[in-house]
């Protein structure tokens, strides 16, 4: 019941934003994220949303897969469009009843800030869509590699995520076997209120955890007799290498981001 | 190739009693050789195995692997190319999440340029009848398949041992009967020295020389027949013999006249026939 998870959403493809490298899309969704956080008027936020539509196009996703997305934070969402539409002070009262006043101010801020929240999962769920995981992990170690040596740990981070990538399945198939033994020795895990439910996991962790712990230490042996020694002297089956289209991809995102800045700051700087 | 002497292993278990994990083993393998061991639980086949890549250091005694003594640290990254491992269980020794992926960790791990290794990954799957899955997720793998992937992983490294620590113990007998024919086709192939560490003396059957171990020390060794036509003493060590070996062994005590160098069920049948 467990088996047919799948890991993260990747949706696999071959077009133009699936073949980009992992650093360029990284890169380039935080460059969007930042920019996003740049818009003020309508029109910055029609353009974020335009270039989002046009990437979307791009990578031949469905749209709608893309839109359900934003499904796990719409409750955070609705919560901004609210507090804002109540608490923000203004001028132009659109409604009020008792001591709640909805201001023109309030409601477009509302608006703005949770326009904000939607573009930033719907971009981050575009780079997740088109990117599987194990390539993203390849990506963030490149990207972290120049850090090394202000001591953050690139090799070490990337090595496990690897691992845990490879051992998500094998350790969910393992909680499977357990929950059905448990359940065979009487073992209830569907009714009860959620005190009672946390506590029947307990005969599931415990067994899952000591499983656990001995996979690792096997693993770690067989890593050993495999000749593994940390980072140091290590080389790749496949380096990561730049293309023409993430240059292209660059160039776009960097447009976006300082027409935006322009758009905040630059008329401040014309006058 | 290898050469052990006297090589003791003593630890102290978690009640703080000393245990004689290998007490006094002498034994040379020849390159090319394929020596199975065998043994009952306890018998400190896996401890000497884990001695022959310096997993483990002896206690006294030394362990010789192509000329390299195993306590030597300098020497230690030598000694783990020289001789290849593969553990029991094939889930714990599968690092990445993709076949292909899991093959090149060897092979990144001593440093081999990139352009020569997606080469040798290719050539260590397909020496293992394994290439078409290269692009899989090893946890959509049978075992048979999983354990494969475990020993082109070794292979890439072109050990000149290969050590197999009870490979098909977690097998169906289809898996095991894989695993037995890529390890004597590896070995017909590359030359390579293996050393079988096994419970079912059906495969041991194919070594060139068989070692059985109890209580920490060599009992005997000897070629397979040699070893499996002594039924009752393996009984002693808590091994079985092979059916056939077992059979022809009974018939001889109710009087039959049977060869005494029966182990397989061929041979049975034939001598039986006369």
């Amino acid at each position: 019941m467990l088996s047919n998870i799948t890991l993260g959403q990747y949706f696999p493809g071959t077009s133009f934003i699936h073949k980009l490298d992992p650093r360029t899309k990284i890169l380039a969704t935080l460059i969007y994220i930042i920019a996003i956080f740049f818009a003020e008027s309508t029109l910055s936020y029609g353009i974020l949303a335009g270039f989002a539509f046009l990437v979307i196009l791009a990578s031949r996703l469905p749209i709608l897969m893309v839109l359900k997305s934003v499904k796990p934070i719409l409750i955070i969402v609705i919560f901004t469009l609210l507090i804002h539409m109540f608490t923000h002070p203004g001028e132009h009262i659109l409604w009020s009843w008792k001591f709640f006043v909805i201001t023109q101010e309030g409601l477009e801020t509302g608006l703005k800030m949770s326009s904000r929240l939607l573009l930033l999962m719907i971009f981050s769920s575009i780079l997740t869509f088109t990117t599987s995981p194990i390539v993203l992990t390849d990506g963030i170690e490149r990207l972290l590699r120049p850090f090394k040596c202000i001591g953050v740990p690139a090799h070490e981070l990337a090595m496990m995520m690897t691992i845990a990538l490879r051992f998500i399945p094998t350790l969910l198939e393992e909680t499977d076997r357990i929950m059905k033994a448990q359940t065979s020795r009487g073992a209830d895990f569907t009714s009860g209120n959620i005190l009672q439910n946390i506590r029947n996991m307990l005969p599931i962790l415990v067994p899952l955890f000591i499983s656990a712990f001995r996979r690792a230490d096997e693993l770690a042996i067989a890593m050993e007799a495999r000749c593994y020694r940390g980072g140091e002297g290590r080389t790749r089956m496949r380096e990561l290498a730049y293309g023409s289209r993430d240059m292209f991809a660059y160039l776009l995102v960097i447009l976006l981001f300082v027409g935006l800045a322009f758009m905040k700051w630059g008329k401040a700087c014309v006058l | 190739m290898i050469k052990i002497t006297e090589l003791k292993h003593y630890y102290t278990d978690a009640d703080g009693k000393e245990v004689k994990a290998l007490d006094g083993v002498s034994l040379e393998i020849k390159q090319g050789e394929f020596v199975a061991i065998i043994g009952a639980n306890g018998s400190g086949k896996s401890t000497l195995a884990r001695h022959l890549n310096a997993l483990l250091v002896p206690t006294s005694g030394k362990c010789e692997v192509d000329g390299l003594d195993t306590m030597s640290d300098e020497k230690l990254w030598d000694i783990r190319q020289t001789v290849g491992m593969v553990f029991q269980n094939p889930d714990n020794q599968i690092v990445a999440a993709v076949v292909e992926e899991d093959v090149a960790f060897s092979l990144e791990n001593v440093g081999v340029p990139s352009k020569e290794i997606y080469p040798r990954v290719k050539a260590a799957l397909e020496a293992v009848g394994m290439l078409e899955f290269a692009k899989h997720a090893p946890h959509r793998l049978s075992g048979g398949q999983k354990q494969r992937v475990a020993i082109a992983g070794i292979m890439a490294l072109e050990p000149k041992c290969l050590v197999l620590d009870e490979p098909t113990a977690m097998l169906d007998p289809q898996g095991r009967k894989q695993i037995m024919e890529t390890v004597k086709k590896l070995k017909q192939e590359k030359n390579i020295t293996v050393i079988y560490i096994t419970h079912y003396m059906s495969e041991a059957l194919e070594a060139d020389r068989v070692v059985a171990m109890h209580k920490g020390k060599i009992a005997f060794e000897g070629t397979p027949k040699e070893v499996f036509s002594r039924v009752d003493e393996l009984e002693q060590l808590g091994l079985e013999a092979p059916f056939a070996a077992k059979v022809a062994s009974e018939l001889r005590k109710a009087g039959a006249k049977l060869p005494k160098d029966i182990i397989t069920d061929e041979e049975l049948a034939l001598a039986l026939c006369q």
